[in-house]
């Protein structure tokens, strides 16, 4: 039904999704406390920041990341020292998705966490947990929806990436040619149409398959949170 | 155990300067709302840090500004039972109940839940979440989780403030129940003079940010001088007493205490058991002669012995009926026109009716 070149695009396309969200998981959810939980000189500077990719057009996101982590960029010269090559491989692409992902993930984590009563906190602490270890048994089980929401987010923003991604890697079929830039691929070429197409089609389904699969999970882990279905529709 | 506090704490435009000591059995902070009772338990519990001052348990310091010592809440070990239950929402009540085992570990934890369980009536609710308990039931399981915490004080702020009169009383008696079962030293945060009365042995009356007196609870709801202090209260008489018979047919029961016998309304206990009963002393008659042909269940013969000297309309009268002192409530102009003195011997005179059920 699907050729190889397709399935080799969705797999990559799946792959560097993935990885994206993976990796930037754990630093949005410190940015997120942070936000939520803190106050410091500079808290609307680092939330301004947090949400540059938002409304910077994508294409300057690549640019920076090319400067910064390109084989001549500070950041990537260092990496390529200890062996380490983002600059049109797959993992740049996964960078370069994460960062595009990112303020949508703390987003909806910031605001699930700051729906939870840091007095529940308090009465942990009584009970004898420490900061962290009411962080982990309290706050985040209770924040799981909305991590949940947050990294589902960012995975199907990953999956339409395309902006950062064809400036900072390029479109190289099989390293960095995601689904997006497969189907820009296909348009740019004579004859292509029909086979942009089912990409196009395939594409719909994948993200409708990731709304779907989001709105399953954070319905079930509303439930087994709370207990009862606390989802309200807005 | 002696908790001792002095502290001094500033929110805003509020200033905290409270100092006072307290022993076993049921301390109340007793004091109208905004007074700082729960600024003053916070602190108490670690979960403050205040300006100044000195916590310290049994001559350990908990809290010294001078010396920067401030133990951390998880390590005083003291339960703390919140105004709002604060029950984990994720947790079954079995789970909230014994969260504390992830960090510190008790001698025989199942037999403690078990008896614990046992004690507050909540062995039906274990698989339950919170979201599925009345407001009471959620009280019983915070109180359950703060003991199973083993803690070697427990703290209550205002543990019934959000529960109606029916609730609260059905609380009242586990706590009650608890007091005497469970030796563990509580503060109890309250603005309630039912509840003090019930449940404390030491009285700390907080007044905006101070304490206004500190004393035992006959001897604190007896002093009218505090009522204005306290704002909350007015004075009366705590007489502690026995159930000695009780009258099916009219509902009534006769209590039994040092000085006399007394009448009360269908009381919720049984003969032999004690109870505390609370007079207030605008309750409170005086006649000069034994009335005939009256409806007052209650004269009691005793002695004044002490005349208040507002210069208002209203005058406090202490009546010294055997061992216990009575306060009335009554006016100056009655006070001039039956030349009530100190040593004169009258009879006081309380309607059944009137009586506090504790």
């Amino acid at each position: 039904m699907m050729s190889s070149a397709e399935v080799e695009i969705i797999a990559l396309s799946l792959k560097v999704a993935f990885w994206s969200v993976a990796a930037s998981l754990p630093l949005a959810l410190a940015v997120a406390l942070l936000l939520a939980r803190g106050n410091f000189p500079g808290k609307s500077l680092l939330d301004a920041v947090i949400h540059l990719p938002l409304v910077l057009p994508p294409v300057v996101v690549g640019y920076f990341l090319l400067l910064l982590l390109g084989a001549r960029g500070p950041l990537g010269g260092l990496l390529e020292q200890i062996g380490i090559v983002v600059a049109f491989r797959w993992t740049g692409a996964a960078i370069a998705c994460a960062v595009m992902g990112f303020p949508l993930m703390v987003r909806a984590m910031r605001l699930s966490i700051e729906a939870i009563d840091p007095k529940l906190e308090a009465a942990a602490e009584t009970l004898g947990a420490t900061r962290i270890e009411a962080f982990f048994t309290i706050t985040l089980p209770l924040a799981l929806p909305g991590v949940l929401t947050g990294a589902l987010l960012s995975f199907a923003r990953s999956l339409g990436e395309f902006g950062a991604t064809i400036t900072f890697v390029s479109n190289i079929p099989g390293e960095t040619q995601t689904l997006p830039l497969a189907i820009y691929a296909l348009t740019q070429t004579p004859g292509g149409d029909a086979a942009a197409l089912r990409l196009c089609a395939l594409s719909v389904i994948l993200s409708l398959g990731a709304l779907l699969v989001s709105e399953f999970l954070v319905k079930r882990a509303n439930r087994r949170v709370l207990g009862y279905d606390a989802v309200g529709r807005a | 155990m002696t908790l001792s506090v002095a502290l001094k704490h500033e929110v805003g435009a509020f200033r905290l300067d409270a100092a006072f000591t307290c022993g076993d059995g049921v301390t109340a902070l007793f004091g109208p709302s905004g007074a700082g009772k729960t600024t003053l338990v916070n602190a108490i519990a670690g979960l403050l840090r205040p300006d100044q001052g000195r916590i310290e348990l049994d001559g350990e310091a908990l809290f010294d500004a001078g010396k920067k010592i401030h133990i951390p809440a998880r390590e005083r070990r003291f339960g703390y039972v919140f105004q709002e239950g604060r029950l984990f929402p994720h947790l079954t009540v079995r789970q909230n109940l014994t969260y504390s085992r992830w960090f510190r570990s008790g001698a025989r934890p199942q037999a403690d839940l078990d008896h614990i369980v046992g004690l507050l009536g909540i062995g039906e609710l274990l698989e339950r979440r919170p979201a599925q308990l009345s407001g009471g039931e959620g009280q019983r399981v915070a109180i359950g989780r703060a003991l199973l915490a083993r803690p070697r004080l427990l703290l209550l702020d205002e543990p019934l403030a959000s529960l109606d009169a029916h609730r609260r009383n059905e609380i009242l008696q586990y706590l009650e129940l608890l007091r005497d079962e469970v030796k563990i030293p509580v503060v109890y945060v309250s603005h309630s003079v039912e509840e003090v009365v019930r449940l404390a042995s030491t009285v700390v009356l907080i007044a905006s940010g101070k304490v206004a007196a500190v004393g035992e609870v006959e001897e604190i709801m007896g002093r009218p001088d505090l009522r204005a202090a306290a704002g909350v209260f007015e004075g009366g008489t705590v007489i502690d007493a026995r159930v000695v018979a009780q009258d099916i047919q009219y509902d009534l029961a006769t209590l039994a205490f040092d000085g006399g016998s007394l009448t009360v309304t269908n009381l919720d206990a049984l003969i032999g058991e004690s109870v505390r009963v609370r007079i207030r002393a605008r309750d409170v008659s005086i006649a000069l002669d034994a009335p005939q042909r009256i409806s007052i269940q209650n004269v009691l013969r005793g002695k004044i012995s002490n005349i208040g000297t507002d210069s208002s309309g209203i005058v406090d009268v202490s009546i010294a009926v055997g061992a216990v002192t009575l306060r009335s409530r009554i006016t100056r102009r009655a006070v001039q026109q039956l030349a009530l003195a100190p040593g004169l011997e009258v009879y006081a005179l309380i309607k059944a009716v009137s009586l506090d059920r504790h």
